[in-house]
């Protein structure tokens, strides 16, 4: 876990910095007044779902109730201890593909830019850029790639049915030789 | 052979263009070295011993000749001249600078090549058998499997942070040559009695510290659901495989934890949420797929053809050599498949030089329709020979110094890089390998000893296989010493097994000696037409042992 936050990280957000709003607290209690992103447990156990936001460690195991709770928090926040720990790819997937979670999904902790464009692909859409992250790279990093191969967050669409689409819509593109 | 489409073209492109910006700015100090890895990593890049390694992708084994020119041409200009095939059928190079790196990426796809996920803890290269849509034991081809999974794989958002690395491995046949049973998952394609492609899945093979032999979790996956399977393993192995020790990462481990029948459990429950969405194959993918993969327009070959090709053999010894140890039986009547052998002693196992790629490239497109297959015996294979030309074909080989009559022996050896260029390494593996291959060089004792695989890796990591060795040999280190340590009794194929070790190791230069000594124990135990590896199986272990470390 990294050390408490006490300034804002750069935040990206519909593809450009916006101002941030929320500081992570690591507290066993909630701070008395402001946004805060805070433990799970913590959030759960407060009143003031509105104005604190619950963040998920990368091995967390989404039970009904957790996930009931959720859908009410302003936005979920899912971890990064490490940018190695590759779990919260999988958690915020699950949330949106199966649990059709839609509010913010927010990376915070290890968030480098060069993971930031599979993140947006498994359903992040706000991310806390670790403060020494340029925010210009970070923004550039997103377009990386014009197409996929896979069913994600962002593309519905697996490629052999885009294939298949295409290839009904006009002749098909020639293979390269 | 796969072409890229627009698609596939235009993916490669834009990867070079990532890593070049991702090279750049750690070469300008905005990337960390530890930062810097995976990223690098995941594009096949190593910082080695002593200068960079690259790994390129060979995906599933298969090369078209222009690409295997490219790859010499690449070899020759930022490198020193050469390459080495891998046991995972890719190819390295061992001495690009850093900062050229996205150049020879750029150049690579040119020719649709590329080395993404070669390394990482990602969804690494598929392999199959070499012998794929050849075959005669072959149920289902399965290459256009290969490719639907190496698209499914390739930057697949969700599994580029695994707690390690995984592989999948693919067989169509009944007679398994890709090892399925030592992969993390290992794929068997089969056809049921209404003629539908049917899959087995095993979990939690590998080799590495802790070897094992995988486990079945599905008998009868129908096709349909391939990606989304393989989908939900991956998650369920992404969310718990361990990640605080990286020797019990792999998902073998946590197979093992939790034992088969829980770890079937949780894959079907995840798979439940995947199964028949979007990702669910249908015909026309398969269809679209396997149209990549057709029969090249082969001659009919005449009976008086063939009947003269047997008659060489009959009457031309060194020419019967290489057909029994180099060419292996083709499902058309009139073609074969002929192996080059990239074993011999004057070179590292599995190394070519650029002039030979060249030769090979125009030996492929002359004799057997332009492609070739990379093995995990570190071999070539031309698939596609006819067999009034396979003569002609062997002289060329042999002005080449790759026609070495020895697939199969002790003497086509699989060594890894070891020592001379790995930076995990305990001990060299390449002199080892060379040692060997000079002591045991007369073709009339390999050929007495008959079929032997014989496997070297400088490390636990296992890259040469060495645990399903008939013998194995694996490099050690004891307080700063180079030792090693052999193991006997491995096999791959239908019959995976696990090599069980000798004895204390040995220092390098006895191990030609003790290698020497099992062999006199086979030699002097075996019934008539007793392979290795069967003598192994009726003797046990201890007679080998107490010969060996006799005083
Ligand atoms: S087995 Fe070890 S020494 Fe050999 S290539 Fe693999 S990591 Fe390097």
């Amino acid at each position: 876990m990294l050390p408490e936050q006490t300034s804002p990280r750069p935040l990206i957000k519909g593809g450009r910095q916006i101002e941030d709003q929320w500081l992570r607290h690591d507290d066993e209690t909630a701070p008395a007044e402001g946004k805060a992103i805070v433990r799970l447990d913590v959030w759960l156990a407060s009143d003031r779902r509105d104005s604190l936001a619950p963040w998920l460690p990368s091995d967390t195991e989404l039970d009904a109730e957790t996930i009931a709770a959720l859908r009410e928090a302003p936005l979920v926040a899912i971890d990064f201890p490490k940018f190695t720990d590759g779990r919260g790819y999988s958690v915020a997937r699950v949330l949106r593909e199966r649990h059709a979670f839609t509010g913010e999904i927010r990376a915070l902790g290890d968030v480098l830019i060069d993971q930031l464009v599979y993140m947006k692909r498994c359903g992040f859409d706000a991310w806390s850029l670790r403060e020494d992250q340029i925010v210009e790279d970070a923004l550039n990093a997103f377009n990386a790639f014009s197409r996929h191969y896979q069913v994600s967050i962002d593309n519905p669409e697996p490629m052999f049915l885009r294939r298949q689409r295409e290839a009904c819509a006009h002749q098909p593109e020639p293979a390269l030789a | 052979m796969y072409r890229y489409d627009n698609h596939d073209q235009t993916l490669v492109e834009e990867r070079v263009e990532q890593f070049r910006d991702q090279m750049r700015r750690y070469l300008e100090g905005k990337i960390s070295d530890e930062e810097f890895l995976p990223l690098r990593v995941q594009n096949g890049l190593y910082v080695q011993r002593y200068a960079p390694m690259l790994r390129i992708a060979i995906p599933y084994g298969m090369l078209a000749s222009y690409q295997l020119r490219k790859l010499g041409e690449i070899a020759a200009r930022y490198d020193r001249g050469y390459g080495h095939f891998t046991t995972r059928t890719n190819l390295q190079l061992n001495w690009p600078k850093l900062e050229d790196v996205p150049d020879i990426l750029a150049e690579l796809a040119t020719v649709q090549m590329h080395a993404i996920q070669t390394s990482g803890n990602d969804i690494r290269n598929t392999t199959t058998d070499q012998f794929s849509g050849i075959a005669g034991d072959e149920e289902v081809d399965p290459r256009p499997w290969c490719e639907l999974i190496r698209q499914w794989s390739t930057f697949h958002p969700e599994f580029f942070y695994l707690p390690r690395k995984f592989k999948i491995a693919v067989t169509g046949a009944s007679d398994d040559r890709a090892a399925i049973q030592v992969h993390d998952v290992g794929l068997r394609l089969w056809r049921d009695d209404a003629g539908e492609v049917r899959v087995k899945v095993l979990v939690g093979g590998g080799l590495g510290r802790t070897p094992m032999i995988g486990e079945t979790i599905c008998e009868d996956l129908p096709w349909q659901h391939l990606l989304t399977y393989l989908e939900a393993i991956v998650r369920v192995y992404n969310q718990f495989g361990r990640r605080d020790n990286k020797f019990k990462a792999r998902i073998k481990i946590l197979t093992k934890a939790l034992g088969v029948d829980e770890m079937r459990r949780r894959v079907e429950e995840e798979w439940a949420h995947l199964k028949d969405g979007p990702q669910t194959l249908n015909q026309q993918a398969i269809d679209e797929m396997a149209s990549h993969f057709v029969e090249p327009p082969r001659r009919e070959i005449d009976a008086s053809d063939i009947e003269s090709y047997e008659a060489l053999r009959r009457n031309n010894r060194a020419f019967a050599r290489f057909v029994t140890n180099n060419v292996t039986d083709h499902k058309v009547s009139g073609y074969k498949a002929v192996t080059l052998s990239l074993k011999r002693s004057s070179q590292s196992p599995g190394d070519v030089t650029s002039e030979q790629m060249a030769a090979i490239a125009d030996l492929a497109d002359d004799y057997s329709f332009g492609e070739l297959r990379v093995t995990h015996e570190q071999n070539l294979v031309l698939t596609d020979v006819a067999v009034d030309q396979i003569e002609e074909l062997w002289h060329k080989l042999d002005e080449l110094g790759l026609a070495n009559p020895t697939v199969g022996t002790l003497a086509d050896l699989i060594c890894c890089p070891g020592g001379d260029y790995c930076a995990l390494a305990n001990a060299k593996s390449i002199p080892v390998a060379q040692a060997i291959q000079e002591r045991f060089e007369s073709l009339d004792f390999l050929y007495d000893l008959g079929p032997l695989d014989l496997n070297i890796s400088g490390c636990m990591n296992a890259c040469g296989h060495h645990h399903v060795g008939h013998i194995g040999i694996l490099g050690v280190d004891k307080k700063g010493e180079e030792y090693y340590q052999i193991s006997l009794g491995g096999s791959q194929g239908n019959e995976a097994s696990l090599g069980k070790i000798l004895g204390p190791s040995f220092f390098r230069e006895d191990v030609p000696g003790v290698i020497d000594k099992v062999l006199q124990v086979y030699v002097g135990e075996r019934q008539p037409d007793e392979t290795f590896i069967d003598t192994y199986r009726r003797i046990g272990l201890k007679p080998f042992k107490e010969f060996v470390y006799a005083a």
